[in-house]
């Protein structure tokens, strides 16, 4: 009896305890910088596309919610023709983020992208491709990387030794 | 003549709008209570969230299942309606605010309040649904236990005024308020009264966990809209009561005009109410009875045969 004398009390007490609400619209939560919510492509310091198109992202997809299909321009860089997350199947679990292995897909601490309609949740590459280094800045694939394309041939990328002729028998 | 209509129309818009608004008072006082807002976007504060819900019962499809008892199943909600406006004819909210001065004004109080089960039960028993009819079935017995020691918690009041007659148990309270004489049966009336309104620690008839709605799980529209105004009017049924009997009534120091006593009496109840809701747990079915019967009980006939032995002692 005692008891419920004294949770009355304590619950009257809560009156002048601050509120927990954040009042949405005008007041957003913070979100912690790792926050896994609104996929997007990133770019590259040079502007170019960090998208190679090696369908990782898809493979690593557990809902199946990344379509894309890669191609090559003139320059022998690969990217993908096209791009599409379905975001009413996305679970936002990260995995395509982890799986990419040239930072190109991330998540970002956005969450407002509800819609009226469905078919507007299917997000194509335009409105994923964001000008911005996101997450890794100063980060460019092609540079690391030992491919080359045009304008940077075979051991020209940073730290990279020229190549070796195996065929060469002289030590 | 007209002065009495006036005063039926003043208590009855008064009333109804009171009901209303508990609504949004009783919403935004346990979000108060639990670190929340409650609804505060429709409005000054909210407020015309009221108007909101009332839209949305008007506007809700009426409908009755063809399995239910049609004519009982339309008349049950009306009957706590009545019961409980008519329970306030006798509600002294001033001293010439009132609507019909009865010399056994507790006792119709009494008898209003008793008819109030029948809205639970025909409901229940009506909508031809298990969980209604058992929400029905621990309604009736409920209010059937509790209505015995309220009953005979009131009677304490009655000793010491000497009368039935709400108006002169009010102005026997002019030298000390019955809650200081009077402390136990306060309290056994106010168990009983959250019982009798079925409200939050005692509202095993609806019990949403257990029973999905209890009795009114068949009920929808403005049919559902008089049970649930019913359940506010019967909060402040029961606070104007408690007013009326422990605290003095409309009594209180001459700078505030006595109707104005009486409401802010009356609101610190339904506040009390509000914090009941927001603080205890529901307990068992068997708990409730075995508390009712077992310690209530005993303890009301007690407080009156003490009341009436000191009575005595004092007189002779």
């Amino acid at each position: 009896m005692l008891s419920l004398v004294r949770s009355m009390w304590l619950i009257f007490l809560h009156m002048f305890h601050k509120r927990e609400t954040f009042q949405y619209p005008e007041q957003k939560a913070p979100l912690p910088a790792r926050w896994r919510g609104r996929i997007a492509l990133t770019r590259d310091p040079d502007g170019g596309e960090r998208c190679v198109g090696c369908y990782l992202c898809a493979a690593a997809c557990p809902v199946d919610c990344i379509s894309l299909q890669a191609t090559e321009d003139d320059s022998g860089r690969r990217y993908p023709e096209f791009f599409r997350i379905n975001f009413s199947r996305c679970i936002f679990c990260g995995f395509c983020e982890e799986a990419c292995p040239t930072y190109a897909i991330q998540l970002l601490p956005d969450y407002e992208m509800a819609e009226y309609n469905r078919q507007n949740l299917v997000y194509e590459k335009k409105d994923l491709l964001i000008d911005s280094e996101g997450k890794y800045p100063g980060y460019n694939y092609y540079n690391i990387a030992g491919m080359a394309i045009r304008g940077k041939d075979k051991g020209d990328a940073h730290q990279e030794e020229p190549p070796v002729d195996v065929k060469s028998l002289i030590p | 003549m007209t002065n009495f209509w006036w005063i039926i129309g003043g208590v009855l818009f008064a009333l109804l709008n009171t009901a209303a608004g508990l609504i949004w008072v009783e919403r935004r006082m346990l979000a108060l209570w639990q670190d929340r807002y409650g609804p505060n976007r429709a409005g000054p504060f909210g407020l015309l969230v009221v108007l909101a819900d009332t839209i949305k019962l008007f506007f809700k499809e009426d409908w009755i299942p063809p399995f239910a008892d049609k004519v009982v199943f339309v008349f049950a909600p009306a009957v706590v309606m009545l019961s409980v406006l008519m329970s306030f004819v006798v509600m002294p909210f001033a001293p010439q605010i009132i609507v019909a001065d009865l010399n056994i004004g507790l006792l119709f109080f009494l008898a209003m309040s008793s008819l109030g089960v029948y809205s639970v039960v025909l409901g229940g028993w009506a909508s031809n649904n298990k969980y209604a009819l058992l929400g029905a079935m621990r309604g009736a017995s409920q209010m059937i236990s509790y209505e015995v020691f309220m009953g005979l918690a009131l009677m304490g009041v009655v000793v010491l005024s000497g009368s039935f007659n709400l108006r002169e148990i009010v102005e026997a309270q002019k030298t000390v308020w019955f809650i200081v004489p009077q402390f136990i049966g306060f309290l056994i009336f106010l168990v009983a009264g959250v019982a009798e309104t079925h409200r939050l620690p005692f509202d095993i008839p609806e019990a949403e966990s257990e029973l999905v709605a209890g009795f009114h799980s068949e009920y929808s529209g403005m049919k559902f809209g008089m049970f649930f105004i019913g359940e506010y009017l019967g909060i402040t049924l029961i606070s104007g009561m408690l007013v009326t009997l422990y605290f003095g009534g409309w009594l209180g120091p001459a700078f505030l005009p006595p109707v104005l006593w009486f409401v802010i009496k009356t609101f610190a109840f339904i506040m009390l109410f509000i914090l009941f809701r927001a603080s205890m747990p529901r307990p068992r079915y068997d708990q409730l009875m075995e508390y009712g019967w077992k310690v209530l009980f005993p303890l009301s006939i007690l407080n009156l045969m003490v009341t009436a032995a000191i009575k005595l002692w004092l007189n002779t």
